[in-house]
């Protein structure tokens, strides 16, 4: 499902490679936790697996396609086999939680029938049913996450990719977000979370991958933040 | 509704940054007016010179104290002469009647002159009136003749006139063409900077860049056709108010510029303003959005 092989990053003028010589594989439905320090690494992972960024040296697999050596008009083909949530939910401030579900439909050529069909049904999937109008400012965090969430599933990607989606949330908040992030992962979706929450991971008791300085220092499953 | 999205966000695009887009609509006007009007004088200025060719004679004038003689010799060579399409005999008589009718505005000038004092002629046209110096070597040592005048050469001074004209108008086309695209780079990175939101949801969800660019390149595109009308606007109005207007006495020596013409600059221009538009909107898109 994805896998990087002796994945070497370094950004250019930087005086030690970001990721160096990473080997990690990842199953399919697997649900995995990125640990590590600011500026271990982990972000470039996520960068990398969405085809931002191409790796120095290796490979990066995911859905069984070379993404370093895909061409880039590929490229948005490719992401619409992921979904993405970061830390700052990323939503259109002037649409409503509906409306931003359905954007990322309408802009890869779903219909509005399509859309008017699915995005209720995520939408009470992640907990939002009869909030479908409120825009982001009428939302809290927890609920704008969610919206994030919705979106991101909506398309039902082979991967889930989430970079601190508890980052600007409370811990009550942030448990309620795993368990969507779990739920989902239960569908088959594989879930790729970078983190330094600590309790989120000890509590989740899943496979645990510390990166520190660019390597891969422990693998552990059903790990803890350690 | 892909299509009302991308027709929605390019006019909310030229309305959101308005004064500029006018500016840029401005420009864009002035860049193509220049431009067209140097096309029609290209097309004119080949019109222009075909008209002289075929009025413009070669005067070769005879000296005072001619012999008949001397005057059938230059009859007969010029009668044989291959070089030579058409010619008359102008006596001092039919000269002066053309003095007369050419200076009616100035009755003592023609009160002062008389018929004596003016000289013979033999106004020939040319087979190919470029080659006037070899006529005009051939002739000039030949007795009886005192004069050869070639009325091309004040012709030519008027195409170098009307030369300089469309090359200031080009130049000044290109300039200010120059400075449109700028304005079109400037739109366009405002544009992607108060559109980096959707851009960069768009780029995640993975939508096709075609469909990420096409609002802006239509935005570009739609001020460049609005700059066409403008430009189109101000030809017609030339042709109407000054062409057939207060010049329209002078459509003897400037020959009169067709409507067919200036239609012909509508989608000539569109098509320049489309691709310079299109181009330049590209262009800034590649290097304003994110990879």
């Amino acid at each position: 499902m994805i896998r990087l092989e002796r994945v070497t990053k370094t950004y250019p003028k930087a005086a030690r490679p970001s990721l160096d010589n990473v080997d990690v594989w990842i199953e399919k439905g697997e649900f995995v936790f990125f640990i590590g320090p600011s500026g271990a690494g982990k972000s470039t992972i996520i960068k990398l697996l969405l085809r931002e960024i191409t790796p120095t040296k290796g490979r990066v697999v995911v859905n069984n396609r070379d993404v370093g050596n895909m061409p880039s008009w590929r490229i948005p083909t490719f992401r619409r086999s992921i979904g993405c949530v970061f830390q700052d939910f990323r939503l259109l401030p002037n649409r409503t939680a509906y409306e931003n579900v359905a954007f990322a439909l309408e802009v890869i050529g779903r219909s509005q029938g399509v859309a008017r069909r699915v995005v209720p049904e995520v939408l009470e999937l992640v907990g939002l049913g009869g909030k479908e109008h409120r825009y982001p400012h009428e939302l809290s965090g927890g609920e704008q996450q969610r919206v994030a969430v919705a979106r991101a599933f909506v398309n039902r990607p082979l991967v889930l990719l989430a970079d601190e989606p508890t980052g600007n949330l409370d811990p009550d908040t942030s448990i309620e977000i795993m368990r969507l992030l779990d739920r989902i992962n239960r569908t088959g979706t594989t879930v790729v979370m970078v983190t330094h929450d600590s309790n989120i991971v000890n509590q989740m008791r899943r496979r645990v991958i510390e990166i520190e300085n660019g390597r891969v220092v422990r693998d552990q499953p059903r790990g803890v933040y350690g | 509704m892909r299509a009302r999205y991308v027709l929605s966000e390019a006019a909310l695009g030229l309305w959101r940054n308005v004064t500029m887009t006018i500016a840029m609509i401005i420009t864009m006007g002035m860049s193509l007016w220049f431009l067209g009007g140097s096309g029609l004088l290209f097309l004119q200025v080949d019109k222009i010179r075909d008209l002289y060719y075929s009025q413009v004679e070669v005067s070769i004038f005879l000296a005072p104290d001619i012999t008949d003689e001397q005057r059938a010799a230059i009859d007969q060579s010029l009668s044989t002469d291959p070089m030579v399409a058409s010619y008359y005999f102008e006596s001092r008589e039919q000269a002066y009647e053309r003095f007369r009718s050419l200076f009616a505005d100035s009755p003592e000038l023609v009160a002062a002159t008389d018929a004596e004092s003016l000289p013979e002629s033999f106004r020939v046209r040319l087979t190919d009136p470029e080659r006037f110096t070899e006529i005009s070597d051939r002739y000039r040592s030949v007795e009886g003749i005192s004069e050869i005048v070639d009325q091309q050469e004040l012709v030519g001074e008027i195409f170098s006139i009307l030369n300089a004209i469309q090359i200031g108008a080009l130049a000044f086309a290109i300039i200010m063409a120059c400075a449109s695209a700028l304005l079109v780079m400037n739109v366009i990175t405002v544009a992607a900077y108060s559109r980096r939101r959707e851009v960069a949801v768009m780029k995640m969800v993975g939508a096709p860049n075609w469909f990420i660019q096409i609002p802006f390149v239509l935005e570009a595109v739609v001020a460049g056709l609005i700059g066409t009308l403008v430009a189109f606007g101000l030809l017609a109005g030339g042709k109407v108010f000054f062409i057939d207007g207060p010049l329209a006495p002078l459509s003897t020596v400037l020959t009169p510029v067709p409507w067919r013409n200036i239609l012909l600059t509508l989608p000539a221009l569109a098509l320049f303003a489309t691709i310079l538009c299109a181009t330049t909107a590209w262009f800034t898109l590649f290097l304003r959005l994110p990879k």
